[in-house]
């Protein structure tokens, strides 16, 4: 599913190029997702220093429109929304990351297991079935609605429902994997089970899993903003770009500011990682490339 | 083909057990006492206990999970915690708005997506193609909120045609629900028009370039028959298939849509519940929507048999 990569690049005179220029006007949605990312990475770390407090209430400055001084507007407690909207950004990607390297961790071991052992499969494959029928959002407030709310309880509920998706893609790589004859004849000269897992497996499954783990990242960004605009997310003092929406709903009408601007953060985010998701896929995956 | 379903329908079961369980032992596995974090930090010891009264939770385990288990079977999804109504009649009081909301978006983004799907395939690498695949894009990106509120800002408080909030139930006449739901629908439709528009595409794209669509040109059929009643029929298994993955996008969208639109539907009895931290609503509800997606997905794999001879053998 190429969407803006061009399968047939232009026949440029390769030999003045270097290669990295040449992957990189070949690979043009990377580079702008990566681009992006790595702009607001900056922006998250160095929070502190680009905007002031996130939580200073200054009662004077209620609900005032985007000015110089206030570059994204006021809430209704006079607190600036763009420094609540750069602290937001660290919020987002802690999320993203955290549930994107826990959901492919967990999802590669459980799927290398299923595909390796039949027996674990059959039981294992019917649980993730059960999971994978309950829409995400509502297991993770299940999980938040029983525990004390905190960051780190919000990327575990998060990060629940998007096992499934990762252990079936790692199971059907496991499988078809399994079924060459390289790993018959590794069986056959004895090779250890764990060492036919780690030496010869694994490695398959890395490309579709990388291109997954963006898309469970974006995923997982998504699913908190939604989850803390529901009011079931990161506790109300942290700001992050679902608690700024969320409050700003009462004021939607006057001061629509507090929400458009976290927003539009929140889509270019999840934009630029989708981006990098579709052109490693498509470079990863030529064949799927040149059918689109 | 009888068999075919049969074959669907039994396999249900084994999934919706699953999605039992797993709520079941949610609440019982879960690090801390749910009791106390259910009834806040201000609760006293008294309250707490009234609240592991209600959830059975000083019960034997096998014992709760048993009339668990026998009350799902009659259809008792539990009673709220602190409306001490049934579950069940919560639900009655909201599905309306949310069964409309539903089939509205899911009309809207069939209606909408599968000819944006076809049209880019057929111009592939044109322009029309550029645009649809660069909304495609952009539908999966912006989050379901900030699509309501730009709708709602411009079309309801700039230009002022159509409702900012709020849901007119059907009683009241059907012109004031549509108008009503219009916005919900399409904030909420735009992801899912993404999905339904891109895999329609790719899904043409591969039936474009076979033989026989050659053939049919060759012999003289016109366009729109091609594209109709040779490409887009062939092309169908993955796009419903799609509809139904989506579906449970659509599910986690109601939840948020209604909050945004002030609907008084499911997703608001959702929300309410999280604000009291009403676990037994919340439990209801998670198995409402998963038997619900099931209920679609087997709909779905029944639907094929339509498009697919080979299945029905």
């Amino acid at each position: 599913m190429a969407i803006v990569a061009d399968p047939l690049p232009a026949p440029v005179s390769t030999r003045q190029r270097s290669g990295t220029i040449r992957w990189m006007s070949r690979h043009k949605t990377i580079v702008v997702g990566l681009v992006i990312l790595a702009a607001l990475s900056v922006v998250a770390i160095a929070a502190p220093w680009l905007a002031g407090d996130p939580l200073q209430f200054e009662p004077t400055n209620r609900l005032k429109k985007p000015s110089a001084e206030f570059w994204f507007g006021t809430d209704q407690f006079g607190r600036d929304v763009y420094s609540r909207v750069v602290h937001g950004a660290r919020i987002s990607l802690i999320v993203g990351l955290c549930v994107a390297a826990l959901a492919t961790f967990l999802g590669l071991v459980i799927g290398v297991l299923c595909g390796y052992y039949r027996r674990v499969d059959a039981i294992v494959m019917r649980f993730m079935d059960g999971m994978m029928s309950i829409p995400a959002i509502l297991l993770a407030i299940a999980l938040i609605t029983l525990m004390k709310a905190s960051l780190f309880i919000v990327i575990v509920a998060i990060t629940i429902p998007e096992i499934p998706r990762v252990v079936r893609l790692v199971r059907s790589v496991v499988l078809s994997v399994r079924a060459r004859p390289f790993i018959d004849a590794a069986i056959a000269s004895g090779t250890r089970n764990s060492v036919i897992m780690m030496r010869h497996i694994l490695p398959n499954t890395a490309a579709p899993l990388i291109v997954q783990a963006t898309y469970v990242c974006a995923s997982a960004i998504l699913t908190e903003a939604g989850l803390s605009f529901l009011g079931a997310g990161t506790p109300p003092e942290i700001p992050s770009w679902g608690n700024v929406i969320s409050l700003g709903r009462t004021f939607f009408q006057i001061a629509p500011w507090i929400i458009f601007f976290p927003g539009l953060c929140l889509a270019i985010t999840v934009l630029a990682i989708n981006l990098v998701g579709d052109g490693l896929r498509d470079m990863l995956d030529p064949r799927i490339a040149r059918r689109m | 083909m009888t068999t075919y379903i049969l074959r669907r329908l039994l396999a249900t079961i084994p999934v919706m057990a699953v999605v039992a369980l797993f709520v079941f032992f949610l609440l019982h596995l879960t690090p801390g006492d749910p009791a106390a974090v259910i009834a806040g930090d201000d609760a006293s010891p008294a309250e707490i206990d009234g609240i592991r009264k209600k959830l059975g939770l000083d019960r034997p385990i096998w014992e709760q999970f048993g009339l668990y288990v026998w009350n799902l079977l009659r259809g008792d999804l539990g009673t709220s915690i602190f409306s001490n109504l049934p579950v069940m009649t919560l639900v009655k009081q909201r599905l309306e708005p949310s069964l409309v909301l539903a089939v509205a978006t899911l009309t809207v983004a069939v209606v909408l997506a599968i000819p944006m799907g076809v049209l880019a395939a057929w111009k592939a690498r044109s322009t029309i193609d550029r645009v649809v695949m660069g909304f495609s894009v952009l539908g999966f990106a912006v989050p379901v909120f900030l699509v309501g509120y730009l709708l709602i800002y411009v079309f309801a408080i700039q230009l002022r045609w159509l409702p900012v909030q709020g849901y007119q139930p059907l009683a009241n006449g059907i012109g004031g629900t549509l108008r009503s739901i219009t916005l919900p629908a399409l904030a909420l439709g735009m992801t899912y028009m993404a999905l339904i528009a891109r895999i329609t595409r790719a899904s043409m794209l591969e039936v474009l370039s076979e033989d026989y669509i050659r053939t049919a040109r060759a012999k003289g059929v016109a366009t729109s028959g091609v594209l109709l009643r040779h490409a887009l029929k062939n092309a169908a298994v993955p796009i419903v298939t799609v509809i139904g993955i989506g579906f449970a996008l659509l599910i986690s969208g109601v939840v948020i849509t209604e909050t945004v639109f002030n609907i008084p539907g499911l997703g608001r009895l959702t929300v309410d519940a999280i604000l009291k931290r009403d676990y037994p609503i919340i439990q209801g509800l998670i198995i409402l929507f998963a038997a619900s997606k099931v209920l679609v997905n087997l709909l779905i794999d029944i639907s094929y048999t339509l498009f697919d001879p080979r299945i029905r053998q």
